[in-house]
Order: structure tokens, then C-alpha cells, then sequence
């Protein structure tokens, strides 16, 4: 769901990336004052992880392909404000260095994937652990519906976004200048492989990852997140 | 400790020509020719934004050499970059206290 140049308009770029720019120095304000230095390449690893995840790619039976993300994955792990910075730096590499995602449209790519996504995903986790011990049966699961909703969520968004264009911009012949389907096209489209496919990746990577992680090492946890 | 989450990373690289068994584009990620086959004609917007922006490696891919070998590359120096950035970006944020 990385949104390429061109298909939302200048201004919903900047619209975008200004809703973006308090959540960017939030997170970095968390962690200057929050983090310890010795987890700060636990941190980059996790931006590693979010970049290698989102190259695999899986096929869609319309023809189209998705992928899972890794965001609630970091939200669990490393808290949701540093998965905000692993995710947008994953994001900004792979806009610049691979045009995968605009360059404009970075900013509205970092809203749906580095925070509605690790947010809404950490969430859903926190409330469907509830106090759950650490590594139970039920906390992976809850990790796995973090995974699945929060994708979800994100896809929701980024299709909110490409839908709005044909209704807010066209040409004075009425054709659309940036992308040309509207919401009941871009809604289902959107949400029909991630709600089927992806999610479930998603939620497989996202409850097999924690489970990993748990069990070899723990203290990679954030001191403070729920099922340490 | 750190060491097993790199062996996991470099066997994920190695292993994300798989992610090129999935044909096609994803969704909305078309690109100004296949709008152009899809819909008859290409958004003014998109025409004009598609390729003001040159990445080096466009779509994970590697001048001369294969489809998967440059999905490799990518994924190797694209990871290399990515701890790199993250880590400058933590560094300095830090200093800035």
C-alpha cells in the first residue's frame, strides 16, 4: 500500500505529511528522553525487519499482489512511538532508494504505515491480551489481531486517501489528475486482499515473530511493554 | 544475541526473491504505462509527478543483472541502509538533548 507519486494531488501531500509532523516529533521527543542507548540498534533492526518483510510479496487472485508490514510486530516489541521512527525510516529508504512509495507522498505513506498501523495494532493487542501472562497462548493471539487490524487499518486509510482524489481534483474536462478511482473502487479494492490475505500474514509474522522473540530474548522487550 | 537476528535478516534477503512469485503490481501501484493499458489514458497529475523522482535501484532492481539477483541486492543494501539511517537518525536526536 505504498502510495507512488503523483496519484494523490500536491496538497494532500502536504496535508498529509503536516498530520504526520507532530506524530514524527512525539516519537523522537519519546525517544530522546525514554530510550536507552544500549536499544538503539534494536530499534534499527527493526526498521531492517519492516523493510525485509515488505518485500515479499503475496499474490492476490485478482492480479494484484500485497504484502505484510511488521509495524504492530515493533509496537509490541519496542513500544509504539519507536516503531513510528523504524517504520518511517524503512519507509524514506525504500521512497528514495527503490521508488517504492513516493517521495511526495512519504508523508502520507508514514501516516498509514508507521502510525495508524502500529497504533491501531497495538491496541487491539493491549485490549485482546488484557493480563494475560507473558508468551500465553491468548497474548499471541491478541499479537496476531494487532497484526490483522492494524494492516487492516492502514489499508483503510490509504484507500480513503486514493479515493478522495477523483472527488476533489479533476481537469476541467473532468477527468481525474491524480488517482482516478473513487472510494467505492478503491475501498474494496484495498481492503478486500489485505481483510482476506494479507492480514493473516500479517498476524502469522506478527504472533511467530513475538513468540521468537520472547523465547530467545526477552530483554528485547521496552521496559514497560505488556508480556515482557 | 544480536548476532542470531542478523543470520535471521540475511536468510529473509535471501530468501525475498519468493516475494517475486506474486505477479503483478499491487494495488494503485500502477505505473504511467499500465494506466495508460487499464484506463485509456494517463492522470495529468501522475504523468507529471512519475518521474520527477530517478531512485537509484527503481522497483528493487539492479542494472545488469538478473530479476532475483538484483531483488538480492536490494534487499542487502537496503537493509544496510535502512540500520544505517535509523541508527544516524537516533544518534542525532540524542545529541540534540
Amino acid at each position: 500500500m505504498h502510495i507512488p507519486e503523483g496519484y494523490l494531488s500536491p496538497s494532500t501531500c502536504l496535508t498529509l505529511t503536516g498530520a504526520m509532523l507532530p506524530v514524527w516529533y512525539r516519537a523522537s521527543a519519546k525517544a530522546r528522553a525514554g530510550i536507552d542507548a544500549a536499544r538503539v540498534p534494536f530499534l534499527a533492526m527493526g526498521a531492517v525487519f519492516s523493510f525485509l518483510i515488505m518485500m515479499f510479496n503475496i499474490p492476490i487472485p485478482d492480479g494484484t499482489t500485497a504484502h505484510a508490514a511488521g509495524g504492530v510486530l515493533l509496537a509490541i516489541v519496542l513500544g509504539p512511538w519507536a516503531a513510528v521512527i523504524a517504520v518511517s525510516v524503512a519507509l524514506l529508504i525504500q521512497a528514495l532508494l527503490f521508488g517504492d512509495g513516493g517521495v511526495l507522498s512519504f508523508g502520507a505513506n508514514a501516516l498509514n504505515l508507521a502510525f495508524i498501523m502500529p497504533f491501531t495494532g497495538y491496541y487491539t493487542y493491549r485490549l485482546a491480551a488484557g493480563h494475560a501472562p507473558a508468551g500465553s497462548a491468548r497474548r499471541l493471539f491478541a499479537a496476531g489481531l494487532g497484526g490483522y487490524v492494524g494492516l487492516n487499518v492502514a489499508a483503510l486509510a490509504a484507500a480513503v486517501q486514493f479515493g478522495l482524489q477523483p472527488l476533489l481534483f479533476t481537469a476541467a474536462d473532468g477527468t481525474p489528475l491524480y488517482c482516478p478511482y473513487g472510494l467505492e473502487v478503491t475501498i474494496p479494492a484495498m481492503l478486500l486482499p489485505h481483510l482476506t490475505l494479507a492480514g493473516f500474514a500479517e498476524a502469522a509474522v506478527t504472533a511467530l515473530a513475538l513468540k521468537y522473540v520472547l523465547k530467545t530474548s526477552p530483554e528485547m522487550l521496552a521496559a514497560g511493554q505488556p508480556g515482557r | 544475541m544480536l548476532k542470531r537476528y542478523w543470520l535471521i535478516f540475511l536468510i529473509m534477503a535471501l530468501l525475498t526473491p519468493l516475494g517475486l512469485l506474486a505477479e503483478g503490481t499491487a494495488w494503485g501501484e500502477w505505473g504511467p504505462e499500465d494506466l495508460a493499458a487499464m484506463l485509456g489514458f494517463v492522470p495529468k497529475g501522475i504523468d507529471q509527478a512519475s518521474s520527477w523522482w530517478q531512485a537509484l535501484l527503481p522497483d528493487y532492481s539492479v542494472k545488469g543483472v538478473g530479476e532475483k539477483a538484483g531483488y538480492v541486492i536490494s534487499a542487502l543494501a537496503g537493509s544496510a541502509l535502512v540500520y544505517l539511517a535509523a541508527m544516524a537518525y537516533m544518534k542525532a536526536i540524542a545529541r540534540s538533548k
